[in-house]
């Protein structure tokens, strides 16, 4: 019996979301029964027993040539092995762009079914109980699992990472697995940046989102500046997007990304039910809007009736000299 | 080339959900159901690879009950040669038992290239497409924003955390579409009217015990009433203070 973890890596590094699955992997044990199992897919070693320090008490470390970058089809089939080899009750793989693409892949594999972008999960009744959000936010499911292993994505920022236990290492182990890297299948053959490093949405702390209250595409210079005031990543409602001031990636709603970072700007977007669906969950919401009736108010914590184009530079100042 | 789209049928966009009386499902009445819209782009991309070969055929493939044929109709009407209805009349269990029955009726088809939306709006799952594709033995790509074809092999990217990925696939392989890969066409009259004649074929589906088990369907807790701080430029003080103090955001 185990809790099965799947640290996502990037260039060697473990990612934070990481972190916050074993977290919650931690948590589950208490109830469920551990230890808590990590398997790390990559290519070299990466001092995987300092895992130990964010919750793990054992890593399986699959090794193959072809993991020096995200391998869809290579990870499912080690993550798989190795949810059959520890007898996990749980696999817990983080719901960013790789764990999204993984774990219906492994859930195929072991024949189960999955619950994808959980945003809490409960063990207190000896069994596992998923909340996830359904229509970009708009309803909440619980969801049981008949079979097991229960597999689930975590959505990141919902789950805390546990407090680092300074030393405690984790035992590293070599993990064979059977996997034909002959058979044909996707193979990543780069990566571009096309957002310069910055924070992904998804993970961001705080988002400074523009509307066609801009009303045009070289006034979104307001938002990059607020939003690099407060050290934000920028979104936009799918009006821009569309009308192609914005790129695809910074859409922010039910045909885009769903959001929860703990400040929310709304800037010069008007509230239709499909961006709200993806922002309300945010912890804290900003309306600047010139319109008093403009829906975004009913779900914002403080809003500000004016011109964007008068208040946004004033808070950006004022923002700045915070620091 | 035979292409497979695989489309569902959803609520649209603006639904304001209310919970049945069972406690677990979404209330139907005065729902709107529509062309799950990330389906979209898997159509579209269907058609212009069949346009671009100049051959070929697209077989569109929705699992639900009777209603979905209004949805199969529509793909008829883009421009789909033909349409593989699987009938069941009690709603889809989970993700797994909507694979497995795709697989089932894909498996005989030769198809070298399957499409379907990156995710549905209702259920937001994410995880059919990749789902299938390992039922299948087939290499997949999930959220294709970028898609071209060089002979046997195709050329895609997909949108990661901060930047993408591109990715090399031989085919036969099973793609799920983002936005931004196309931009979807409207269907013309004329197109509206080939699709009446184009056929539907019904297969009957069991879709099994479900492999994941709805317990539960909730609204999310309302949020506490806000307040307007104030107008124009004149309010921003007020407004730092209140997240720096109240809200302890910054
Ligand atoms: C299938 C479907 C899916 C959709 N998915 C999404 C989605 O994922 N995300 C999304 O955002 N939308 C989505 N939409 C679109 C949505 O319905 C709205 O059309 C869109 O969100 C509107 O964008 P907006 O708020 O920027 O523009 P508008 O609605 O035009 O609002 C502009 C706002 O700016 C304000 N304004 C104008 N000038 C100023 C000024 N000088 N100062 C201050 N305020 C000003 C106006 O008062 C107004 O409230 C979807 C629609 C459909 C049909």
């Amino acid at each position: 019996m185990s809790i099965l973890v799947y640290a996502e890596l990037r260039d060697g590094a473990v990612r934070p979301v990481t972190r916050e699955a074993l977290g919650e992997a931690k948590r589950l044990a208490a109830t469920l029964g551990g230890p808590v199992t990590v398997v790390a897919c990559a290519a070299a070693d990466a001092s995987f027993a300092a895992l130990g320090e964010a919750g793990a008490d054992k890593v399986l470390f699959a090794q193959h040539a072809a993991f020096a970058r995200y391998d869809s089809a290579g990870h499912a089939a080690a993550v798989a092995a190795a949810a059959k080899a520890v007898g996990a009750k749980a696999v817990l793989i983080p719901a960013s762009a790789a764990g999204k693409d993984l774990a219906p892949r492994v859930a195929a594999l072991l024949g189960v079914g999955m619950a994808g972008d959980c945003t809490a999960l409960d063990a207190s009744g000896g069994k596992l109980v998923a909340t996830r959000p359904v229509m970009a936010g708009k309803a909440y499911e619980k969801l049981a699992f008949p079979l097991s292993p229960a597999v689930v994505t975590l959505r990141p920022k919902n789950f805390a990472a546990a407090a680092p236990e300074a030393g405690k290492a984790a035992a590293v182990e070599a993990f064979a697995f059977t996997w034909d890297a002959a058979a044909p299948r996707a193979v990543v053959t780069g990566v571009s940046g096309e957002s310069g490093g910055k924070v992904d949405l998804t993970e961001a702390e705080i988002i400074v989102s523009g509307g066609r209250g801009l009303k045009a595409p070289e006034h979104f210079a307001l938002i990059e500046n607020l939003a690099a005031a407060l050290g934000a990543t920028v979104g936009a409602s799918r009006a821009v997007v569309d009308a192609g001031w914005r790129p695809h990636g910074e859409q922010v709603g039910q045909t885009g990304k769903t959001v929860s970072p703990k400040l929310y700007v709304a800037v010069g977007i008007s509230g239709a039910i499909q961006h709200l669906a993806g922002m309300s969950s945010s912890r804290c919401i900003v309306a600047i809007n010139k319109d008093p009736e403009a829906p975004i108010f009913k779900v914002a914590d403080y809003g500000v009736v004016g011109d964007l184009f008068e208040v946004v530079p004033a808070l950006t100042d004022a923002i700045q000299k915070l620091h | 080339m035979l292409q497979v789209v695989c489309v569902k049928q959803v609520p649209d966009s603006d639904t304001r959900v209310k919970v049945a009386a069972d406690g677990r499902t979404l209330d139907p009445n005065g729902v709107t159901l529509v062309l799950n819209p990330y389906d979209e782009f898997a159509v579209e991309q269907s058609l212009r690879v069949k346009e671009a070969l100049a051959a070929g055929e697209v077989v569109a493939v929705s699992l639900g009950n009777a209603g979905v044929q209004t949805t199969l109709r529509n793909v008829l009407a883009l421009g789909a040669d033909r349409a593989i209805h699987l009938k069941s009349d009690t709603p889809a269990p989970d993700a797994l038992a909507v694979a497995k029955a795709l697989a089932e009726a894909i498996k005989g088809l030769d198809a070298g290239l399957v499409w379907l939306g990156k995710s549905a709006i209702d259920d937001d799952g994410a995880q059919v497409g990749p789902m299938l594709a390992t039922l299948l033995g087939r290499p997949c790509v999930t959220n294709v924003c970028k898609f071209e074809l060089a002979g046997n092999v195709a050329k895609v990217e997909r949108e990661i955390e901060g930047g993408r990925e591109q990715l090399e696939v031989p085919l036969p392989a099973v793609f799920t579409t983002d936005k931004g890969l196309n931009e979807p066409r409207f269907a013309s009259l004329k197109g509206i009217m080939a699709a009446k004649k184009k056929s539907i074929e019904e297969r009957p589906v069991d879709l099994g015990a479900p492999n994941v088990e709805r317990l539960a369907l909730e609204l999310p807790p309302p949020r506490a009433a806000g307040r307007i701080v104030g107008e124009g430029a004149g309010a921003v003080a007020e407004l730092v203070r209140a997240l720096r103090e109240e809200a302890k955001v910054l």
